[in-house]
């Protein structure tokens, strides 16, 4: 009995300790409406076998001034990169003479909600595309022109422009399609595994400690909604396997090759994680 | 970005002695001068180093920028219109070129 009491204690003590020491940052209850008029999901159930109750988008994560940058399209500096996105689409490139839009027109019609469902299952190639490659075999197949390097700046825009046509609609990726539950069972075994000399795994950081600070930054639940994303930090649009690459480098681990299997499975799996979340390309964060 | 590309938003109608919201933003990398590439070499300076904004030719805001002002600046800024007018907006960049914009106001 006396032993119990001293228990409960020195249990208080330490529950008392952690709320002290610990800081939280924790995400707001706001609603992320676009100009005063498109409202976003930033909050919703998730799918089923999902490890959170609810998903959250990392805009609800971020600074005030940074909330504000995302929810006024004239401020947000990726909208720069949609318009120049806009510009590539209607540039004739390679042996063909072919634009993107001439064979799909108006991106505004032909690529509505299309970004939302990346990646999907190729068959021809065997693996799941996500835009960037399903772009660079657009432009391979149809437009004899070369593939873009990873991360060149038409890549970015183009995809920019692209995702952008989805802006509000829900995220929802087809896993019946192929082979894609294999490469999302990959892609959680990948997520769940620890790497590099700081042995975190992607669950680390993510699922189990967002909401807290990591050294100046808020983790979030690492949804990618809204990518490519402009961040602050760099000055420039963000791109999923450029983020991928940043955080292992950060576990110094050894970075996968950007579209590698690898990664494309990182991408599946943590593209579903965010089911149901509006795509709000191009988001700005920290 | 290749070229820098002002974007400007002024309201098109105002009342006469209406305060209206003026907000700015161009492309640009804004390089501080203070980085290095991978080889060890300082990476130019290259910003936009001066802001005017004016209307019908009298001064209306104008500010001048620092290296460690970020890419892609953003100015917003008011003023009160009591005619119809252009506002032009003039941004200098290191390498001696300008960018401007000009937007109509009319005012009732």
């Amino acid at each position: 009995m006396k032993l119990n009491s001293i228990l409960s204690v020195a249990l208080g003590v330490v529950a008392v300790g952690f709320a002290g020491t610990a800081l939280r940052a924790d995400p707001v209850d706001e609603k992320l409406i676009i100009d005063g008029e498109r409202e976003m999901i930033t909050r919703t159930a998730a799918p089923p076998n999902h490890p959170f109750d609810e998903v959250l988008s990392g805009w609800l994560y971020r600074t005030p001034e940074t909330r504000a940058l995302e929810a006024d399209s004239f401020q947000n500096p990726g909208m720069l990169y949609v318009e120049r996105g806009e510009e590539v689409w209607n540039t004739v490139d390679g042996a063909a003479g072919k634009s993107c839009a001439s064979c799909h027109d108006d991106a505004a019609q032909s690529m509505k909600d299309v970004g939302a469902h990346y990646p999907k299952w190729n068959a021809a190639a065997g693996k799941p595309f996500n835009l960037e490659l399903q772009i660079d075999a657009c432009r391979k197949n149809n437009m004899q022109a070369e593939p873009y390097k990873f991360d060149a700046a038409d890549q970015k825009a183009l995809v920019t422009y692209i995702k952008y046509q989805s802006q509000g609609t829900p995220v929802a990726v087809d896993l019946a399609q192929g082979e894609m539950q294999s490469w999302w069972d990959n892609g959680k075994d990948l997520y769940y595994t620890r790497t590099g000399q700081l042995n975190l795994s992607c669950a680390t950081c993510h699922e189990q400690n967002n909401g807290k600070y990591i050294r100046a930054d808020h983790l979030s639940q690492g949804n990618i909604n809204g990518f490519p994303t402009y961040r602050l930090k760099q000055g420039h649009m963000i791109s999923v396997h450029n983020r991928f690459r940043g955080c292992i480098r950060d576990t110094r681990g050894t970075q996968p090759k950007a579209f590698s299997d690898e990664l494309m499975a990182l991408e599946v799996y943590v593209t579903w994680r965010g089911t149901g979340l509006s795509v709000e390309t191009p988001a700005v964060r920290q | 970005m290749a070229t820098p590309k002002p974007r400007v938003k002024v309201p098109s109608k105002a009342t006469k002695g209406e305060t209206i919201t003026i907000k700015t933003l161009i492309s640009h990398e804004m390089e501080s001068g203070q980085r290095k590439d991978k080889k060890g070499n300082i990476i130019p300076r290259k910003i936009i180093n001066k802001f005017t904004c004016t209307f019908n030719g009298q001064p209306v805001f104008s500010c001048d920028m620092a290296p460690a002002i970020s890419a892609n600046p953003y100015l917003e800024f008011t003023a009160k219109v009591m005619e119809s007018g252009t506002f032009t907006f003039t941004w200098a960049d290191d390498d001696g070129s300008t960018y401007t914009a000009e937007n109509k106001i009319t005012v009732q």
